[in-house]
């Protein structure tokens, strides 16, 4: 074969490392208010265009702009943000014990806190969502008790989960919040088939899947594409693109090939891509998206994009593969400043409320943490007869006396 | 001879493979730039490039599928699954493919991968980062499991498991990468840095696969196990003072079971253990192998100390650990039947 030379081999790199300038140039960021907004019952193909732009609200004034500002109930503006302070001063006071040694694992949401929370002020009662490890945001913006949160977290006697999760893989049915698997990628296609079923029974919940850029390399992702594509269940498909994934760039998933939001295509659901640091972007669109699958229209995937400001969890130091200064660079700023300034532009909150707030939730987290504490820190206080509960539901014989040669 | 911790003796092992064959590729999740979650490639990419040590997709069934192509192709591939935990997604690629593929093919087409994976427990890492899976690879003919427990068999067995013409699992325990752990989670953690196994020699050498070692010469009772228990066996012996054999199989599958059965035929009594859980675990397959050969030997009933049967909880861990009070306990219990 005279006309072909040897063959090489690409691994993508992304655009810099540490040490190197932080580089968002090729990053491509549209003008707030410019992308449109199709009918709810648009089909897939007429929409193609909505996976490679990126869905804005927020102008750099502040101003909800186009045609995705929708009208916002001002008491979901106010406890939007009130929510998004309330996860950043969880994520601190965890971290914190983390670092005390009063818990072994802690990961933080920072940066992608509208996500969550945007999109569970956009869904009702009984909804379920499939979520990974960073949408505490779904939890803390409900009524769930932090002080079970944080027992969780110290594994000790009040722990809802007997001891047995690592820290943060919370679980509450009540709370729509499905429990976290540790296992990337697995809760997608669980999602689909909840929604499937609730199909079948003609009730008239839904459900969210929640995964990361990374993770949808997972052949799970992809088995939960095609379901959706195949039964059109009523499944909102998030996919949060923080960039990164431990020390692997969004690349590494193939994003530099096409965006997350162009997986949907090959399958034909409809597909959108939007700022994840905008609240008013993630409201609006989360809402359109339940519409549809309220309405029997079938699923919707979202990719939001936003940056993991956080090290991965407290096992991980960053700075070994990507610049320090990169988060600072990042073109979609702080979820909690846009909004932030948006409600001051409105003349619904002021710096003063903003301290305020702040004040409070760390008041609020900090009294809370001393009463889970009082419960036990890292594993005091759980039972050692609980390894053998609920591993089925009524208990085999050969588990009883594995139970009693323990001794307990 | 150089002082090298587990996770140094890994990477030097396949350092030593990249280096003396072009075939040999490293891949898994964050093991290229970054150089690994528990930091066994570290430097590797630098060294040999981005074709020969590179960063995959987070899928675990195409790290091992990809590692297969490449295999079926001529190389010899060295790939890592982050935590045993997430090897599931690769099993099948595992059990239907790569095990078989020299058998449906009669030979036509082979697998030679080797798929390292850290295991075992000890991390405070609740159910995702803690399992011992090990019985689900050996009861699958065509693979061989490997579970080493020092630096030094670490790197000999790695290499040998890269130059095997079959696909290997090779399983880290974790709770060793930094020192032999002993059970007691409550005691200051030791190091590899005084002790003899973490004298592992610089350049190229094998520890033969199949092969178990004996780490302690004893009269009474039999010892087999693996991995992190080889050490908490250590403890139990020097805390009971009973006088033990201790074998660590090092190669669960295909395994040594002369040395097994010479050891148990001397002593007369056996307890096997594993961190893993007990129904269907690796220990029944031994305990069956020993009573085939060794029955008329027998003094006492085969003792198994392992993981209790539920899935490794987070909190209760050192309830969960079979560490050297339990052991110590089984000891006893076997030395007082007459
Ligand atoms: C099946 C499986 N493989 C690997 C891991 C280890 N792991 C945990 S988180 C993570 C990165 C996930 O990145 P991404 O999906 O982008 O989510 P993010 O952490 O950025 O929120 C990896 C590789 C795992 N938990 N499960
Ligand atoms: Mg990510």
């Amino acid at each position: 074969m005279p006309d072909f030379g040897p063959l090489s081999f690409k691994v993508p790199e992304p655009p810099v490392r540490p040490g190197d300038e932080p580089d968002f140039s090729d990053f491509e960021v549209p003008k707030a208010g410019t992308v449109r907004r199709p009918e709810v019952d648009a089909d897939a193909d007429d929409m193609k265009d909505l996976a490679t732009t990126m869905i804005r609200v927020l102008n750099r004034d502040g101003e909800a702009v186009g045609p995705w500002a929708i009208d916002m109930d001002r008491e979901v503006l106010l406890h939007g943000l009130r929510s998004m302070l309330r996860t950043r001063a969880f994520d601190e006071r965890m971290m914190t014990l983390q670092r005390q040694g009063k818990t072994s694992f802690y990961m933080k949401c920072t940066g992608e806190e509208a996500i969550a929370i945007g999109q569970q002020l956009a869904l009702s009662q009984g909804d379920m969502n499939f979520p990974t490890y960073r949408q505490q945001g779904l939890l803390l913006c409900q009524d769930y008790p932090v002080v079970d949160m944080i027992c969780q977290i110290l594994s000790n006697a009040r722990d809802p989960l007997r001891g047995r999760q690592l820290p943060i893989m919370y679980s509450s049915k009540k709370h729509g919040f499905f429990t976290i698997s540790g296992n990337l990628g697995t809760q997608y296609i669980h999602a689909v088939g909840w929604a499937m079923a609730s199909a079948i029974k003609g009730d008239t919940k839904i459900a969210a899947a929640w995964i990361g850029d990374g993770s949808t390399a997972e052949s799970d992702f992809h088995a939960a594409l095609v379901n959706a594509s195949v039964y059109k269940p009523p499944v909102v498909l998030n996919i949060v693109n923080n960039q990164w994934a431990i020390s692997s760039f969004q690349g590494l998933a193939g994003g530099d090939s096409a965006t997350f939001a162009e997986r949907a295509h090959g399958y034909g659901i409809p597909s959108l891509r939007v700022d994840g640091n905008d609240f008013m972007a993630v409201h609006a669109v989360s809402k359109w998206a339940i519409e549809r699958a309220r309405r029997n229209l079938g699923p919707t995937l979202i990719e939001w994009v936003t940056y993991r400001v956080a090290p991965h969890s407290t096992s991980d130091d960053p700075s070994k593969y990507r610049p320090r200064e990169e988060s600072e660079a990042w073109p979609l700023g702080d979820p909690v400043l846009r909004l932030k300034n948006h409600l001051i532009g409105l003349g619904l909150w002021s710096e003063e409320r903003h301290l305020q707030a702040e004040a409070e939730f760390d008041e609020e987290i900090r009294v809370a943490t001393k009463e889970a504490e009082s419960y036990g820190v890292m594993g005091g206080g759980s039972s050692a007869r609980d390894i053998f509960e609920d591993v089925y539901k009524d208990m085999p014989p050969h588990l009883r006396a594995q139970r009693q040669k323990m001794g307990v | 001879m150089v002082q090298m911790t587990m996770i140094e003796a890994v990477r030097s092992a396949m350092d030593v493979m990249l280096e003396r064959d072009d075939n040999v590729v490293v891949f898994g999740e964050d093991v290229g730039y970054f150089g690994g979650v528990f930091r066994c490639t570290a430097g590797l990419q630098k060294k040999y490039g981005t074709s020969r040590v590179f960063d995959s997709p987070i899928n675990e069934s195409g790290i091992v599928g990809a590692g297969i192509g490449m295999a079926v192709y001529g190389l010899r591939p060295c790939v890592e699954v982050q935590f045993a935990d997430y090897i599931y997604p690769a099993y099948d690629q595992l059990v239907s493919e790569a095990a078989r593929m020299r058998y449906r093919s009669a030979g036509d087409f082979t697998a030679p991968i080797t798929i390292r994976s850290p295991c075992g427990g000890g991390i405070f890492g609740g159910q995702t980062h803690s399992q011992s899976p090990e019985a689900i690879f050996t009861h699958v003919s065509g693979l061989k499991t490997i579970v080493p427990s020092t630096p030094y068999d670490a790197k000999g067995l790695l290499i040998s498991a890269i130059e095997d013409d079959d696909p290997v699992v090779f399983l880290e325990p974790k709770r060793l990468y930094n020192g032999p752990f002993d059970g007691h989670h409550d005691k200051p953690a030791r190091n590899w840095t005084s002790h003899p196994l973490g004298e592992v020699p610089e350049g190229h050498y094998n520890v033969p696969i199949g092969e178990a070692a004996i780490r302690r010469t004893g009269a009474d009772v039999s010892i087999i196990t693996y991995g992190t228990m080889c050490f908490v066996a250590e403890a139990a012996v020097a805390e009971t003072g009973i006088d033990a054999e201790i074998i660590d199989l090092r190669t669960l599958l295909p395994l040594d079971i002369e040395t097994i059965s010479q050891s148990v035929s001397k002593t007369g009594r056996c307890l096997v253990l594993h961190e893993a859980t007990l129904t269907s675990g690796f220990g029944a397959e031994i305990v069956a192998q020993i009573q085939e050969r060794c029955f008329y030997a027998l003094e006492a009933p085969i003792e198994r100390v392992t993981g209790w049967d539920t899935p490794y909880p987070h909190a209760q861990e050192w309830d969960y650990f079979p560490g050297p009070a339990r052991v110590g306990r089984a000891l006893r219990s076997l030395m007082e039947v007459i």
